[in-house]
């Protein structure tokens, strides 16, 4: 009987190993919560580029597109949550830095994840009808119900090659735990991606996982999980409850200096440097 | 008697409470200050079964102090994750009240950018939970800073669908109420144009017309009425650090 465990942990500083450019990279977490912020370092300390992004954004959706490394980006929102907008966001957007954009309503973001996740080419829903989603996203059709007059929205599967996300803890095998308050959606994240990387605050052995949480707080089962990184501190700045909140005084220096000229000021650099 | 002057931000806080008065056992939805307190002051008056959230994962059968999520205290009554929340948007038991950087004639309303937005002159948020918001369940707007900016003629991206574009399934669920702001409450006609409701205590008809991007008729318009005292107990009961004089001066 063979009683090796499997082990799947990788370095952090072996991330960019398994990623190349032009790929499509979910990102998990929400806003300005649990992202794999120490993931995505790993990507800028690269010169891994021309991704399509697809993330409920966040600080992550601002450090890329600063970066010029974002092609596409798929998104509800970006937001910092306690600050509203990301300035890093909002600039490359402005400047025209994202080439391509598909903004959806967050339910239709959803929709999108669950069909790629099924290996559905669609899957439909209410949200979108009417609105300017349909016109900002030209190739998003409607289909007609079989069964009544109704006609929905037929949201395209979001396949991804790679997700990334972070949770609180998770064995060597990758199985993976939250004891926050919510999940988001990483779980659909890494069901929707051809291989996940998961960073872990820290990770225990398979009867720690129990010891002290429900099961109902194994969110994400190994057989979606390919790389376990242990990166304690890797949602900084964002939160990761209840390891910790959200650093709002590290948050708050990351908007000053996203929001200073960088004709004048280069307060960017230096914090990107210091970041980094 | 002694008059005492009710603030304008307490006015706006019973509009909303009245905005969700026969809701029923739905979430209520409030982004904002002012919101947030008129939907408890609504469960503590007419709509004790309104079930209200903490912002975060949980409904709260007692809320947290405002704008505090259920970590701060309160008592959580049903865990809803963000996974749970788009299943009941689309279940239709949700009221929503939703800010707006822009709002047109039709009650079309604009959170994502404005300008082209293939590069737009100002990126926002993004649509969020808007399209679906609107098509599937009320939903009310609140504009805590009146101005021609916000109401305008055309929105540059319909994130909320107004009334004009509610058609077919986008329509059959689709339910505009109210539109609170700091200096009256509209409603929408029958042609679903938007429409004066009432207009607060010490706004004249005239500045109400300059502050709106599109013509409206406030020249008949009824007084937004004023809370009861045992409703400003209320008000200043859960912000007792009159958090929403902030958002409304």
């Amino acid at each position: 009987m063979n009683k090796t465990p499997l082990d799947k942990t990788l370095p952090l500083t072996e991330v960019a190993s398994k990623l190349e450019s032009g790929m499509t990279i979910g990102i998990g977490g929400w806003g300005s919560r649990r992202k794999p912020m120490a993931l995505v370092k790993e990507i800028l300390r690269s010169d891994i580029t021309d991704l399509t992004v697809v993330a409920f954004g966040g600080p992550d959706v601002g450090l890329l597109a600063r970066a010029g490394r974002i092609r596409k980006l798929v998104y509800g929102f970006v937001s910092l949550d306690s600050i509203p907008l990301d300035p890093n966001f909002t600039r490359a957007r402005e400047r025209g830095e994202i080439p391509e954009t598909s903004e959806y309503d967050e339910g239709m973001f959803v929709a999108g994840l669950r069909a790629g996740a099924n290996r559905l080419s669609f899957q439909p829903i209410r949200a979108g009808l009417g609105s300017d989603v349909m016109a900002m996203n030209p190739d998003l059709k409607t289909v007609k119900s079989p069964y009544d007059d109704e006609e929905y929205v037929a949201v395209p599967g979001l396949r991804l090659d790679v997700s990334l996300i972070h949770l609180n803890r998770a064995d060597a095998a990758g199985n993976g735990q939250y004891l926050g308050p919510d999940p988001y959606f990483d779980d659909l994240f890494a069901m929707a991606a051809d291989t996940t990387i998961m960073s872990v605050e820290q990770i225990v052995s398979t009867d720690d996982l129990t010891a002290k949480a429900p099961p109902q707080t194994l969110l994400v089962p190994r057989i979606f999980v390919n790389h376990v990184v242990e990166a304690p501190g890797g949602a900084h700045f964002t939160t990761c409850e209840p390891d910790y909140g959200r650093d709002e005084e590290f948050q708050k220096a990351y908007v000053a200096a996203a929001k200073a000229d960088p004709e004048t000021d280069n307060a960017w650099i230096e914090f990107e440097e210091r970041y980094l | 008697m002694t008059m005492q002057t009710i603030s304008r931000a307490d006015i706006c806080v019973a509009a909303v409470s009245d905005a969700f008065q026969g809701s029923g056992e739905v979430l209520a939805h409030a982004v904002g200050i002012v919101p947030a307190i008129g939907v408890r002051l609504a469960k503590a008056t007419h709509t004790p079964e309104l079930a209200l959230s903490d912002g975060e994962a949980f409904m709260m059968s007692e809320a947290p102090p405002l704008l505090k999520t259920a970590a701060a205290g309160g008592t959580p009554e049903a865990w809803v994750p963000f996974r749970s929340i788009f299943d009941i948007v689309a279940s239709g038991r949700r009221h929503s009240m939703m800010g707006a950087s822009q709002i047109d004639r039709h009650g079309n309303q604009n959170i994502s950018s404005i300008g082209d937005w293939r590069q737009p002159k100002r990126q926002l948020i993004g649509v969020r939970g808007a399209p679906g918001n609107t098509v599937n369940h009320r939903v009310d707007y609140w504009v805590a800073k009146h101005s021609a900016r916000v109401f305008v003629d055309r929105v540059d991206v319909a994130s909320g669908v107004g009334n004009d574009r509610a058609v077919g399934t986008a329509g059959r669920f689709h339910d505009l109420g109210v539109i609170v702001t700091n200096l009256a409450v509209f409603g929408y006609d029958d042609a679903g144009l938007v429409k004066v409701d009432s207009i607060h205590p010490g706004v004249t008809p005239e500045e109400l017309q300059e502050a709106t991007g599109f013509e409206i008729d406030a020249s008949n318009a009824p007084l937004t009425r004023e809370p009861t005292p045992d409703e400003l107990k209320i008000i200043e009961a859960e912000d007792p650090k009159g958090l929403r004089f902030k958002e409304v001066p």
